[in-house]
């Protein structure tokens, strides 16, 4: 039986104070971090655990730590991503209003690994519960000795503020996200450079989601080989899975990346409600390609759902029964993706448009004889011409649900109405 | 030749506290009103054209008023798949007689539509100002509207 790390502690009681938090063995790992190991012997040991991005991109955690200048005189950065917009996630909700001290602790282990004196907790607006609960935690780290100079005796200093983000998806693309962190509007910025080298207010800047930040205490006190041995060959440690939809139990399920998808499914959430068939499950967040019911047994892992042509995004599973419209889905998070876009670039600004009338006309029984082609077509145009990843993720749904479920469009273009229609 | 144009430099770090001091001139003046905007220029050592642009760029910061409840109906996938979305805008809509970005004439209710909120495993979710509230059923959010209805002026928190 898989024992859980990351969610160990959000069941108890007052789980968010430090009192339950240190009761339970918290903050023993940022002791031994800033006591017993040099900052590089902490990046090698990041690098030895395999832990990737839990943001969605799922870049090497310790390799990104590697990137950070190393000279001492140049001050840094550590900027968490806690802006969680992806539709269908709500994992790092979980840990920040729950388990706030075990997002401080990892945000307290890295920042003293890449030399930074200074993070910033970058919220989404409507977190506001958990913005109050992260502001209590960090206000308990200071009083305890954890935060503020000289942490535990080391001659570390560091210092942690929140800044709440204030409603735009796309401010959690990272350097969008230092566009807002700067008080601007939230356009994202050219790269290279990358963050390392020239991050908020110029300097270097380590960006990192929340939840990859949680498992860093647990790597310092198990070890990198403990963390490796859960996992794929590329995909290692434990994830914590957003299900939602048409489930019995919705909800966070945390497992070993690896895990198959239909276990997920069918016994952590429960199956299908009202004994339903299964028609589409999105594996990883709006932004990722949908797969049909016989993918299912596929392992929830980067590399198998990339060869599956699609992607482990966020790990937030949003599962469709056979009442679901197909195309009211496409349309629906098309919609979403043509609203949030910055509007900086045109191929995203106007495509992303464009590729919702579309879809909204062929939803409505209004479609153009060509209009399932033109939507393919605008995705072909936007998919990698655009200034940000945000164009790729637009597209990705759209595509790939007319590519799997195009017998549900024809029918919606030939006869002027839904097959499935629920309502 | 042309005269320097007259260029405020700010300081980035001053600059940095905007979208905070944004939130609090919300709070205070109830919207981001031309005089808030001005406010808050004179605070950071801003021009509000700089202030605006950025509080016009986010959906949380209202650049008109609104109403003492602002009621948020997610319309996110897993809150429509869970019949929420769609069909309470159209109970809200029938029940206080105003349309998304509208305001009840007595002022105390907002409607907005918004985008996944994060908490589709509560959906169908909706926000009232700043509380989240989850398994909303048609008859939850009669309620809720009923409770919020009764509620006095002033009195935040249901
Ligand atoms: C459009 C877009 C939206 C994103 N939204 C988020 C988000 O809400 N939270 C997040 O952690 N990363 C998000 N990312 C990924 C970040 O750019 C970045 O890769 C991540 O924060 C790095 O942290 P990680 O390596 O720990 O995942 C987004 C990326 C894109 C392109
Ligand atoms: S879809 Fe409504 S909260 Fe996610």
């Amino acid at each position: 039986m898989f024992e859980p790390v990351l969610t160990q502690n959000v069941q108890r009681a007052d789980s968010e104070k430090i009192a339950t938090y240190l009761a339970h063995g918290g903050y023993a790992a940022t002791r031994q971090a800033l006591t017993g190991l040099t900052p590089g012997e902490l990046v090698e040991m990041v690098k030895q655990s395999g832990l990737r991005g839990r943001g969605g991109a799922g870049f090497p955690a310790g390799v990104k730590w590697g990137f950070m200048p190393k000279d001492p005189g140049t001050p840094k950065i550590v900027a968490v991503n806690a802006d969680e917009g992806e539709p269908g996630t709500f994992k790092d909700r979980l840990i920040i209003e729950c388990d706030p001290h075990q997002l401080l602790e990892g945000t307290i282990i890295a920042s003293y690994a890449v030399g930074a004196n200074q993070a910033y907790v970058y919220i989404r607006g409507e977190f506001y519960l958990g913005y109050q609960r992260l502001v209590q935690a960090i206000a308990e780290a200071y009083e305890h000795g954890y935060l503020g100079k000289n942490i535990l005796d080391s001659g570390f200093d560091l210092d942690v503020s929140v800044q709440r983000g204030a409603g735009a998806y796309i401010c959690g693309e990272e350097t969008a996200m230092l566009e807002s962190m700067e008080g601007k509007p939230g356009n994202p910025r050219l790269k290279p450079p990358y963050p390392a080298q020239t991050g908020l207010f110029g300097l270097p800047t380590l960006v990192q989601n929340v939840e990859t930040l949680a498992c860093i205490p647990h790597i310092v006190l198990r070890g990198a080989e403990w963390f490796a041995s859960m996992g794929t060959e590329e995909s290692k440690g434990p994830k914590i899975f957003s299900v939602s939809g048409h489930v019995n139990r919705p909800g966070n399920y945390e497992l070993p990346l690896g895990t198959k998808l239909s276990e997920i499914i069918y016994e952590h959430a429960g199956g299908i409600r009202g004994g339903k068939q299964l028609k589409a499950v999105i594996p990883g967040g709006a932004s990722t390609p949908v797969l049909t019911p016989e993918q299912v047994d596929i392992p929830m892992a980067f590399e198998t759902l990339a060869k599956a042509g699609s992607a482990l995004g966020t790990g937030a599973i949003v599962v469709m029964d056979e009442s679901t419209c197909m195309v009211e889905a496409a349309r629906r998070t098309a919609k979403f993706f043509a609203h949030e876009s910055c509007g900086r670039c045109t191929p995203c600004r106007i495509g992303s448009m464009r590729l919702y009338e579309a879809l909204e006309r062929l939803e409505r029984g209004a479609g153009l004889q060509d209009d399932i082609e033109r939507a393919l077509y605008l995705s072909d145009n936007i998919d990698a011409r655009t200034f940000c990843p945000m164009g790729a993720a637009l597209v990705n749904p759209a595509r790939s649900t007319i590519q799997k479920f195009r017998p549900e469009f024809e029918h919606h273009l030939e006869h002027r109405e839904c097959l499935v229609r629920l309502h | 030749m042309l005269s320097e144009p007259d260029v405020q430099v700010s300081n980035p770090r001053s600059r940095a506290l905007l979208l905070s001091a944004l939130y609090s001139a919300q709070e205070q003046y109830g919207w981001l009103s031309p005089e808030a905007i001005q406010h808050v220029a004179d605070q950071l050592e801003l021009t509000p054209g700089q202030v605006h642009s950025t509080a016009s760029f986010y959906s949380m910061f209202k650049l008109q008023p609104g109403g003492q409840y602002l009621l948020q109906v997610c319309e996110g996938l897993s809150c429509y798949l869970l019949d929420g979305a769609d069909t309470l805008v159209a109970q809200i809509q029938k029940h206080l007689g105003i349309a998304p970005g509208e305001t009840t004439p007595d002022g105390k209710f907002s409607l907005q539509i918004v985008q996944c909120i994060a908490a589709c495993d509560y959906a169908p979710a909706i926000r009232v100002n700043d509380d989240l509230h989850g398994h909303i059923t048609p008859e939850s959010l009669d309620e809720l509207l009923a409770q919020l209805s009764a509620q006095e002026e002033g009195a935040e928190h249901v």
